[in-house]
């Protein structure tokens, strides 16, 4: 089991620098691909129209999943509800490349997340601080992301997130080896873990972004922030262009510290999703699952 | 010793701290002015190919690197990097620089749960490998010497200038696979 689970880790290394994009269909699939993403996460309803939709929003259909596996070569993500192995059990039956266990569906148990280390199926989960991120990797997740706020084309949550589990890093760096008993009991995290962190200066396993990316600028800003790499949701088939925003976006991932091609990819892209701010949303996704 | 890592998607930042380790420069390629100081090797990474190949488009490094491997720049493609200097990709998909005298066989192996790490022979010796989503060669024309094999699948060719391995040498401990290229390297410029 601890070679598979270097193994997971080590897909989400080939992901790094790279762009995850949530698609619908076998058809966005296609595109998704020829765009440049480097993985695709398979859903029924991206985050925007879950959140319009309100209601329990649960696992997609293996079928509509399945499709999905057989329209791309690229690796195929989908979700399962937090704390529901059942829904975990089925994506692995269906051999998918990744679950992400998400704070985008309702979740399924609001006191524990799925024992990830039972699986031979790599997990992706969100975090928004070092403490949610260390806890997750403990259950077995071999991939972070930061939870954002998904469907609201807002990235100040994502940046937040972002921004916390850096600091907490390089605090976790600067304590002296008999300081981090301490601090891994306040982060309510295993001490071995932490001690990894203290000693590399980063998490154990590859970090992206998510929730709330839409434009160009702001997949560079998660880059340039840290983020190993980017997910986008809603934001590309939720606006006017989805095909030259999709690679626009990737080209701003690979050269996110390129301001002049960055000001180019972001011209003339057509409309943004429409955005929502944090003060006029009622569900709060990212406060699923500590 | 500047070696070039292709950094548009996937795992370059571990080739590129082996080079160094190797005490060789690692020069990050994004963009078409990185290729503009001279470069004695050059690296294709792991990652996902079909994005790399429209980056390597998109960002005018294609042409320009194809033409640099036709010329005798030693290159070292792992997994997708062998999957880009392929001629021919079985099952579809379009070629990137098509110049190893090879088919591959994407995700050969299955998918995720399909991964695995085995002990094999590379060059003779015995070594570490990872096969994460890997590719295997089929179709190996005369001029391309195979390396390695696994389970009777060509997993490791050099062909001149061009080496290419389906595993992971950048995610083990060992340094063989690096060794054997900078080899490569040392003669092309002894000449």
């Amino acid at each position: 089991m601890e070679e598979r689970y270097q193994l997971n880790k080590e897909l989400a290394q080939m992901l790094k620098g790279g762009v995850i994009m949530d698609v619908t269909t076998p058809e966005q699939a296609v595109i998704a691909q020829e765009a440049g993403a480097c993985a695709v996460m398979a859903l029924e309803r991206i985050p925007a129209d879950i959140r319009a939709a309100g209601g329990v929003s649960r696992m997609s259909d293996p079928a509509m999943i399945r499709s999905i596996q057989e329209a791309v070569t690229i690796p195929v993500m989908a979700k399962c509800r937090i704390g529901h192995f059942v829904e975990a059990q089925i994506l692995e039956a269906i051999e998918i490349d990744y679950i992400d266990e998400s704070e985008v569906l309702s979740p399924a148990d609001d006191v524990f997340h799925v024992d990830k280390r039972k699986f031979k199926v790599p997990f992706v989960c969100g975090a928004r601080d070092l403490g949610e991120a260390l806890r997750r990797i403990a259950e077995g997740a071999s991939m972070i992301r930061t939870k954002g706020e998904p469907g609201t084309g807002d990235i100040v949550q994502a940046v937040r997130h972002m921004r916390m589990m850096n600091t907490q890093i390089r605090h976790a760096v600067s304590l002296s080896e008999d300081e981090l008993y301490e601090e891994a009991k306040k982060l309510q995290v295993p001490y071995e873990l932490l001690k990894q962190v203290h000693d590399t200066g980063r998490l154990p396993v590859v970090n992206f972004a998510a929730g709330g990316v839409a434009t160009p600028a702001d997949a560079a800003l998660m880059m340039q922030l840290g983020a190993e790499g980017v997910f986008v949701g809603s934001g590309i088939f939720k606006s006017g262009d989805p095909v030259k925003r999709a690679s626009a976006i990737v080209q701003a991932v690979t050269n996110y510290n390129d301001a002049k091609l960055i000001a180019e990819l972001s011209s003339g892209l057509g409309e943004a999703m429409v955005g929502t701010n944090e003060s006029e949303i009622k569900l709060i996704m990212e406060e699923r699952g500590k | 010793m500047r070696i070039g890592v292709l950094a548009v998607q996937g795992a370059f930042a571990e080739h590129s701290a082996k080079v160094c380790q190797l005490g060789a420069e690692a020069v990050e390629i994004r963009k078409r002015h990185d290729i503009q100081t001279e470069l004695d090797g050059l690296i294709l990474p792991g990652g996902e190919s079909t994005a790399m190949r429209k980056l390597l488009t998109e960002l005018d490094l294609l042409e320009p690197l194809k033409e640099m491997i036709q010329n005798g720049l030693p290159v070292f493609g792992t997994c997708a990097g062998m999957i880009l200097l392929a001629k021919e990709i079985s099952g579809g998909g379009t070629p990137c620089f098509g110049t190893l005298d090879i088919s591959v066989h994407r995700n050969a192996y299955g998918r995720q749960l399909g991964s695995f790490r085995c002990v094999d022979i590379f060059a003779g010796k015995e070594i570490e490998m990872p096969f994460i989503r890997a590719p295997y060669a089929t179709n190996v024309r005369d001029n391309v010497t195979v390396l390695a094999s696994h389970d009777n699948r060509i997993v490791a060719v050099r062909q001149d200038n061009q080496l290419a391995t389906a595993f992971h040498p950048e995610l083990t401990e060992d340094f063989t696979v690096y060794e054997y290229f900078f080899q490569t390297i040392a003669k092309r410029l002894r000449k």
